[in-house]
C-alpha cells in the first residue's frame, strides 16, 4: 500500500514536472517565433542605404590635404574599381607588401594618396552617439557594390596563406579572465547565447552565412557596423583588451573567415537586431 | 610584426638550409607566431590589460588541443591542477541566498573593458544555461540546469560538486567552455555560494 501510494504521488509529481516543462517549452518557442517575425520585419527597408549613399559621396569627393578622391585607390581590381572588389578581400597588395582587408586598404589610400596621417585616417573607425565614421560609410558603399557577387578570396600568395593559417590559430586562442576563444561561441552547430543564434564559424556553411551578412545595420545601436567592428566587439565580450583597428590579427582573422565563406553569394550590408 | 616576419623568414631559411628545400613551418611554430601576432595587435583598455593575453597552463594546453582530441593524460593533468587550486568554503557552508544567486545568474556585466571596474560583476549564467523555468531567454552552450537538485538529490556531495564546478569547471572537465568563476576571481566566494543555492536550495524555483 505504501509503495503504491508512493508510486502514485511520484507519478503525480512527474506529471507536474511535465506540465511545467511543457509550459517553459511553449514560452520558449513563442519567444523564438516572435523574434523570427521581428527579424523578418526588419528586412523591409534597411537604413544601411543611408550609409551607402554617404559612402558613395565620400568615395567620389576630393579628400584630405592632397584633395584627391578614391578614383585612384586600387582595391585589388584596378584603380577606382569598386564593383565586386569586396568579394575578393582580404588579399595581398604588392605596393604595401601586406595582406589587407577593405578597411586597411581604405586607410592605406587615405594615407598614401589623400595625404592623411595614419592617426587621422584611423581616428574614428566606428561611429557612436552623435559622431559619424567616414570609414563605416565608405565600407557600406564599397560592400554594397559586391552584393550578389560570389565570394572568391584568393590564397595564391604566400602571405595570403600565412594570414589564413595564423587566423585559424587565433580563432582558438584561449585567454582573458573567462578562458574564452572565438571557438567557445562559434565552434558548434545550433547553439545560442540567450536567444541569439550563434553561427559555427569553423564550418563552411556557418562562415558563409555569417561573413556574407556583414557589414550590417544594427537596429539596437542605430549604426552600420563593419567586420572590423564585429571582431573588436567579440573580443570585448571575450574580456580581451582592445583589438587594434587594421591590426595584423584583425586582418588574419578576417582572412580566415572570408576565405571560408568562398563560394557563397555576398549579401550585405544586411540588417541585424 | 616586423620581428615576427623576421622570425618566420629565419625559420624558413634555416629549414631550407638543413633540408635543402623550403619547408612549411610546423604546427607548433604557426601557433607560436599566431600568439605573437595576436599579442602585438591589442592595446590595454579600461580594466582589460595586455596581461589578459598571457595564457596560464590550462589556457595554453586547451588552445594547443582545441581542434584535436585531448589526450587522456593531459586532461587528467589539467583537472588535477585545477582541482588543487579550488578554495573551498572555510565555514563549511555551501548554500547562500538563491534570490541573490538568481541576480548573479542574470547579470551579464563584469570584466569587459567597457564595464565600470567598480560596477557589478555577474556570472551571466543564462547566456549559456537554462536555469529557472521563468526565464525563457537562455542560451544553449551549456546543459540545462533546470531541476538541478531535484534530479540529482539534495546531498552534501552534490552541493560540494556544484560549488567546485562553479569555482573551477576545468577541475571536472578539462578544457570546458565554462569560465573558472572562483579561480579567475570573476565571482566572490559569497556569489558562488548564492549560485549553489540557486541550484541546490529546495525553495529555489530551479527545483520547483
Amino acid at each position: 500500500m505504501q509503495s503504491k501510494n508512493f508510486r502514485v504521488s511520484a507519478r503525480a509529481a512527474l506529471a507536474g514536472v511535465a506540465v511545467v516543462a511543457a509550459t517553459a517549452v511553449l514560452a520558449q518557442s513563442s519567444t523564438v517565433d516572435e523574434i523570427a517575425k521581428y527579424r523578418a520585419a526588419l528586412q523591409d527597408g534597411n537604413p544601411a542605404e543611408l550609409w551607402e549613399a554617404r559612402g558613395e559621396g565620400l568615395w567620389n569627393s576630393p579628400r584630405g590635404p592632397k584633395k584627391v578622391s578614391f578614383a585612384t585607390c586600387d582595391l585589388g581590381q584596378g584603380p577606382g574599381v569598386v564593383k565586386g572588389a569586396y568579394a575578393q578581400l582580404p588579399r595581398y597588395f604588392a605596393d604595401a607588401n601586406r595582406v589587407m582587408d577593405l578597411e586597411t586598404r581604405l586607410v592605406h589610400c587615405m594615407v598614401t594618396q589623400q595625404g592623411y596621417t595614419f592617426a587621422a585616417a584611423t581616428a574614428k573607425p566606428f561611429g557612436g552617439p552623435g559622431t559619424k565614421s567616414d570609414i563605416e560609410a565608405l565600407v557600406a558603399y564599397v560592400t554594397s557594390q559586391s552584393r550578389g557577387v560570389t565570394m572568391n578570396v584568393p590564397l595564391a600568395h604566400p602571405k595570403e596563406r600565412e594570414a589564413f593559417v595564423l587566423g585559424e590559430k587565433m580563432f582558438v586562442f584561449r585567454g582573458g579572465t573567462h578562458d574564452f576563444s572565438c571557438q567557445t561561441c562559434h565552434g558548434e552547430n545550433d547553439k545560442r547565447i540567450r536567444l541569439q543564434d550563434l553561427p559555427n564559424l569553423m564550418t563552411v556553411a556557418g562562415a558563409q552565412k555569417a561573413y556574407t551578412t556583414w557589414p550590417a545595420y544594427r537596429v539596437s545601436q542605430g549604426e552600420l557596423r563593419t567586420f572590423q567592428w564585429r571582431l573588436n566587439d567579440c573580443f570585448r565580450q571575450q574580456r580581451f583588451p582592445d583589438l587594434v583597428f587594421t591590426s595584423d590579427a584583425s586582418i588574419a582573422l578576417t582572412m580566415y573567415l572570408a576565405r571560408n565563406a568562398n563560394g557563397a553569394a555576398f549579401d550585405a550590408p544586411a540588417i541585424k537586431r | 610584426m616586423r620581428h615576427y616576419l623576421l622570425l618566420w623568414g629565419c625559420a624558413a631559411a634555416c629549414a631550407a638550409a638543413v633540408m635543402g628545400c623550403a619547408t612549411a613551418p610546423t604546427d607548433l611554430e604557426v601557433s607560436q607566431r599566431a600568439t605573437a601576432v595576436l599579442k602585438s595587435s591589442f592595446v590595454a583598455k579600461g580594466q582589460a590589460g595586455l596581461d589578459r593575453l598571457d595564457q596560464d597552463e590550462t589556457q595554453r594546453l586547451c588552445t594547443l588541443y582545441a581542434t584535436k582530441p585531448l589526450p587522456k593524460d593531459v586532461a587528467e593533468m589539467i583537472e588535477k591542477l585545477n582541482m588543487a587550486s579550488i578554495k573551498w568554503p572555510t565555514d563549511g557552508k555551501w548554500l547562500g541566498d538563491w534570490k541573490n544567486g538568481e541576480r548573479v545568474a542574470q547579470e551579464g556585466r563584469g570584466k569587459q573593458f567597457s564595464d565600470d571596474p567598480k560596477g557589478p560583476v555577474g556570472g551571466n549564467c543564462y547566456a549559456c544555461h537554462q536555469i529557472t523555468p521563468q526565464e525563457v531567454s537562455y542560451g544553449t552552450i551549456g546543459p540545462s540546469l533546470y531541476q538541478f537538485a531535484k534530479l540529482r538529490g539534495y546531498t552534501d556531495e552534490m552541493r560540494k560538486y556544484a560549488y567546485g564546478k562553479i569555482w573551477n569547471a576545468d577541475a571536472y572537465s578539462a578544457c570546458t567552455n565554462m569560465p573558472r568563476f572562483g579561480h579567475s576571481q570573476i565571482l566572490s566566494e559569497q556569489q558562488v555560494k548564492d549560485l549553489v543555492a540557486l541550484l541546490m536550495d529546495p525553495d529555489s524555483p530551479v527545483n520547483k
